[in-house]
């Protein structure tokens, strides 16, 4: 299994397990995490599943597409290493990921 | 106050299932007025994913959100129902009985609707603007920030910062351009999802030191009384500078969010509209909710589960309307006066 740790906006932190091909976004909803909202359901279509990669990671879960940046532009407090969950695929290289929501998504 | 309009059965919700119960009503005999606060139906299937392929439609094995909604309008075609678009149901209020009941539906741009039944297919509830976490923003609204534009002699002569980088801020930048008295367009990059022309008309302006486009954030506001002073901004260098400012349009696309819904007094559970599952009937007699709007004991927000809970709502929204008529069930592979009503006999 995968572990992804996801850390609220107040810091506190929740490591789970995710499967290996899933987004991070279905990670999140199926495990409950707050502050991932996933309006759309993962079409990359509303930038409610916004997240921050952390900083040791943002090389190995790369940059996002065209649409995706396109996209972002709904999301606040975009920063270089923000991303949208629904478009990062979990992979066994993502094993220990961390990423920070944000304060508020939509 | 303008005329009221009567009808069989008002719909709040123009997405699939809303569209699909108009059909479930027309065969019925029930005529339909619909009502959504987006300015074309489909619902999130044209708003949100018009070219995501949906798997689970019965008898397709895919189609995309915005060909399921062309569809539905060419089905429900026949039964000429009445859209009222780009407007929002604000209130619902009973007028009638439980036996005979009778909606007044009203909606923020000043219609009026007398219904006998009123169907919610509101989905995750209307599209609303969303709003920036700006700390203290909302005390701005609506004199000093806007997240719409109403009546564009408001910005006359005014400082006017327009956020974001889609077509409504390109648009609202160059539409406000010749009233306001400077326009500064911000974006957290240099990069336009906007249509091409408006972007080049914008750089236009801006290489003429007509308008000012600034890369960054907005991080806080100053200002009192409702009016703003100027926005903190925090540029792409990471410089933070005051702006000054009379005005601000944010412009970060839409969110759904439940809204006046809460109001209409349905016991809602989890901002869900619980219902039966025999008629797909609020706790209110006459109020009926389908699709993702509604709750009940083994739930599946599938746009299939919508269409089957309209077909329901449909037989019993009958007896609403017509008290003294039987409901004979047919189905329309053989019924002639089903097909006569599909203009297909």
């Amino acid at each position: 299994m995968t572990k992804i740790t996801f850390i609220d906006a107040k810091g506190e932190a929740r490591a789970v397990d995710a499967e290996v091909g899933a987004t991070v976004m279905e990670t999140a909803l199926r495990n409950a995490i707050p502050g991932i909202e996933a309006e759309c359901g993962g079409a990359c279509a509303c930038a409610t599943c916004h997240v921050y990669v952390a900083d040791d990671w943002t090389e190995k879960v790369g940059q996002p597409s065209q649409m995706e940046e396109d996209m972002l532009d709904f999301a606040f407090e975009v920063r270089p290493n923000s991303r949208l969950a629904c478009q990062i695929k979990v992979s066994e290289e993502l094993d220990g990921l961390v990423v920070t929501t944000p304060a508020k998504q939509g | 106050m303008n005329e009221v309009v009567s009808t069989d059965v008002a719909i709040v919700g123009a997405g699939p299932v809303g569209l699909f119960s108009v059909f479930e009503l027309g065969l019925l005999d029930m005529k339909c007025h619909l009502i959504d606060i987006l300015s074309r139906p489909g619902g999130q299937c044209a708003e949100l994913y018009p070219e995501k392929p949906i798997y689970d439609i019965p008898g397709y094995p895919v189609i995309n959100g915005q060909e399921l909604v062309d569809n539905l309008m060419k089905q429900i075609h026949p039964f000429g129902p009445t859209f009222h678009l780009g407007e929002m149901v604000e209130s619902l209020e009973p007028l009638g009985t439980a036996d005979r009941p009778l909606f007044r539906v009203a909606t923020d741009a000043g219609t009026t609707i007398e219904a006998k039944v009123v169907i919610i297919a509101a989905g995750g509830g209307s599209f609303q603007p969303k709003k920036p976490p700006i700390p203290g923003l909302d005390a701005y609204e609506n004199t000093s920030v806007f997240y719409s534009v109403r009546k564009m002699e408001h910005f006359r002569g005014r400082r006017v910062v327009i956020v974001g980088g889609g077509d409504s801020a390109l648009d609202w930048a160059l539409n406000l351009h010749p009233i306001a008295s400077r326009i500064t367009l911000i974006h957290r990059r240099d990069a336009f999802r906007a249509a091409p022309h408006s972007v080049n008309a914008m750089r236009a302006l801006v290489a003429g030191g007509q308008m000012d486009f600034v890369l960054g954030q907005v991080t806080a506001t100053k200002g009192e009384g409702g009016q703003l002073a100027a926005l903190v901004l925090r540029k792409e260098s990471g410089e933070v500078v005051d702006l000054p400012c009379d005005d601000m349009l944010p412009f970060f696309g839409l969110t759904m969010k439940l809204g006046p819904i809460a109001g209409w007094g349905l016991n809602l559970h989890e901002n869900l509209v619980p219902t039966d599952t025999e008629k797909f009937e609020t706790s209110t007699p006459g109020i009926f909710a389908v699709g993702d709007i509604n709750t009940y004991a083994g739930k599946l927000k599938l746009i299939l589960c919508g269409f089957h809970e309209a077909a329901l709502a449909a037989q019993r929204a009958h007896h609403y309307v017509y008290p003294d008529k039987k409901l004979v069930f047919q189905y329309t592979t053989s019924s002639t006066n089903l097909q006569r009503k599909l203009g297909v006999s």
